[in-house]
């Protein structure tokens, strides 16, 4: 929930004026009101306040013996950007008011200001700030939101599909993602659709793979009323509702040959008509699909239409498994450990080495989807403030593919053993590999054992 | 704890006595009327054309040095320096305040006078400024006398007494049991 501090009983004003009985007049006027009021008799003393204190909001004179008004609003928000400033004159002179609304000041009031004025305009200052307060919190709160959906990783190959992302998203072109399960195909779709202009309107994510082909096509298509039993009433489909936005299909690659037909006629007149209806329904979108399955090889066995495989086939991102980035295990496993420490507001900071190596030494078939459900388990069942090894699922450690003989897999396979034999104790295990420290250093670095 | 009502500037003395017998059965103290009316040709600024009230409750402050509250009552049209105008004035959790009846005439509007509504206006503007004095902040609640009132028709809506938040903070506070810096920390407040 969005908390919003600036009640008004807590919103801290500051009166500056070299005249006495303004500031005393003022500072009586909002303390009755409920606000916590100081004052400044100059601007020195204004700007000795606001390094000592918290404004929300600053009344300044524009006529002060030695720094005027104007100069004084400027290094207010310089130090306290965000503080909201009226000026108060004694002349009605519009170039005043016009500079001092340029540099940011949020109004103006000349003296003697009418009761009502200025009760509107405080009110309408403290209204802003307020709205302003919440805009920002509701930013934060977005950006975790999204920080928590975003690609992530610094391995060579995880830059590569983020170059690619961003090379393809202002382009409005069809994309094709590929890989294997759990490999955050989806969240590729998305970084491409939040990079695009297409980026204020729908991103609308269907799984192509877990439907029938009827319910599918109702999905997609959506329905008219009396379409089919049960069909009670008008229902948009997924396509309807994507206009303007990104249509994501994922698992492209198991759906039929009829709907792949439908499918194809949509891609190419971006035209379709409800279920059970017989009206066009004109659409916009842009289309990325995924799929982990061979779509040549099923083209040639006749099961996927070439036709759509060229539609659909137009620019190509691979997206590679966990294993072929391993240098970014420990970047995911933290960033799904804030992620979980979070939303279950636990005081859990980070792994225990031994356990960052046991993530780094598994194979994660699942990718990192399983990594992620692996430090999501770690979270929940953890007693300490670091990730035990005791908290992480069985995982079989291996660190490369047992298939794999060359001389590099069989080194790093070997020495990722001794190392967890060692407890992670580097000194301890280049003892038991007959190397030195730096060299075993070395060879951590270079195998990514860390 | 008493009141004492000073008449500043020629007054009708049957308003002042109503005025008088209404915070008295409002606020359940003992109110008297100082005997002569003081003048405030002294707080008078010609360029306003109008008088200080700030001056004014400095002056009621140092002569009346040894009433617990004193509330000075006017005809005359009251300003401080950064505002066009006031309708009272009064030092929160202090002994002093002021209030006037020249912004509460209807003929000031334009419209018909009306006796009864001007004492009515007087006696909710008399208990706003005497509840700042019991260290009342403007209060959030429009059936309480200190809601916040900038022009005439907005005192017409309020009553004359306090809320229940308000009359139990005011009772406190005569009691002796509140004390000013604990007011201030109330929860919120609105013109």
């Amino acid at each position: 929930m969005v908390q919003i501090a600036a009640a008004k009983d807590e919103l801290r004003i500051l009166v500056v004026d070299d005249e006495e009985v303004v500031r005393t007049s003022l500072e009586r006027w909002f303390t009755e009101d409920g606000y916590h009021v100081s004052t400044a008799a100059d601007a020195a003393q204004a700007l000795r306040e606001l390094q000592v204190g918290k404004f929300d909001l600053a009344l300044v004179d524009v006529k002060m013996p030695g720094m005027d008004g104007l100069e004084l609003q400027r290094r207010l928000q310089e130090i306290e950007p965000s503080l909201t400033v009226i000026m108060i004159t004694a002349y009605a002179s519009v170039d005043t008011a016009v500079q001092a609304l340029k540099q940011g000041a949020f109004d103006y009031v000349t003296k003697p200001v009418d009761p009502d004025h200025l009760t509107h305009v405080v009110a309408n200052a403290v209204k802003q700030r307020r709205l302003a307060l919440e805009k920002s919190q509701l930013e934060d709160e977005v950006h975790h939101l999204r920080g928590a959906c975003e690609f992530v990783g610094d391995s060579e190959a995880a830059r590569k599909v983020m170059e690619l992302v961003a090379t393809a998203a202002p382009a409005d072109t069809t994309i094709m993602i590929r890989g294997e399960s759990g490999t955050g195909k989806e969240l590729v779709a998305r970084a491409l659709h939040q990079q695009s202009k297409r980026r204020f309107f729908p991103f609308v994510p269907i799984n192509c793979g877990g439907l029938t082909d009827s319910l599918l096509e109702s999905e997609l298509f959506g329905h008219e009323k009396g379409a089919f039993t049960g069909a009670q009433y008008r229902r948009k489909g997924k396509l309807e509702l994507a206009d303007g936005g990104t249509v994501f299909l994922d698992e492209v690659g198991n759906i039929s040959q009829k709907t792949q037909m439908d499918l194809l006629r949509v891609l190419e007149s971006k035209q379709f008509t409800r279920v059970g209806g017989s009206r066009n329904v004109d659409v916009d979108f842009r289309t990325i699909c995924a799929t982990n399955r061979d779509l040549e090889l099923a083209v040639k066995e006749g099961d996927f239409r070439e036709d759509l495989f060229y539609r659909l086939n137009v620019f190509v991102i691979n997206v590679p498994p966990l294993r072929e980035r391993r240098g970014d295990i420990p970047i995911l496993a933290r960033h799904f450990l804030a992620k979980y420490a979070r939303a279950m507001s636990k005081q859990v900071t980070d792994f225990d080495s031994e356990a960052l190596l046991r993530l780094e030494m598994y194979r994660w078939p699942g990718n990192v989807r399983e990594l992620e459900n692996a430090v999501e388990r770690a979270v929940v069942v953890t007693r300490s403030n670091t990730i035990q090894p005791r908290d992480l699922p069985e995982l079989e450690c291996s660190v490369t593919d047992p298939a794999d003989l060359s001389m590099d897999a069989v080194e790093r396979r070997h020495m990722a053993q001794v190392l967890q034999q060692t407890g992670g104790n580097v000194t301890r295990a280049a003892e038991l590999l007959g190397i030195n420290r730096v060299t075993l250093y070395n060879k951590i670095k270079k195998y990514s054992l860390r | 704890m008493a009141i004492r009502l000073v008449p500043l500037g020629a007054l009708p003395a049957a308003r002042l006595d109503h005025l008088a017998e209404q915070l008295g059965r409002l606020l359940g103290l003992p109110v008297d009327t100082w005997f002569e009316t003081l003048p405030v040709d002294d707080v008078f600024d010609p360029r306003r054309d109008q008088f200080r009230s700030d001056l004014l409750l400095e002056r009621l402050t140092r002569d009346f040095a040894s009433e617990t509250r004193v509330l000075g009552v006017t005809e005359s049209d009251l300003f401080i320096p950064v505002l066009t105008f006031v309708f009272g004035e009064a030092q929160l959790g202090g002994r002093a305040a002021v209030v006037s009846t020249f912004r509460l005439r209807n003929e000031l509007y334009g419209l018909p006078a009306d006796k009864g509504l001007l004492e009515d206006r007087l006696v909710k503007e008399a208990m706003h400024e005497l509840g700042h004095t019991f260290g009342l902040l403007h209060c959030h609640n429009t059936t309480c006398v200190m809601q916040t009132s900038t022009y005439a028709e907005m005192v017409d809506l309020k009553p004359a007494t306090f809320c229940a938040e308000c009359q139990a903070r005011y009772e406190a506070f005569v009691a002796g049991r509140l004390r000013l810096t604990t007011l201030n920390a109330r929860q919120p407040v609105g013109r």
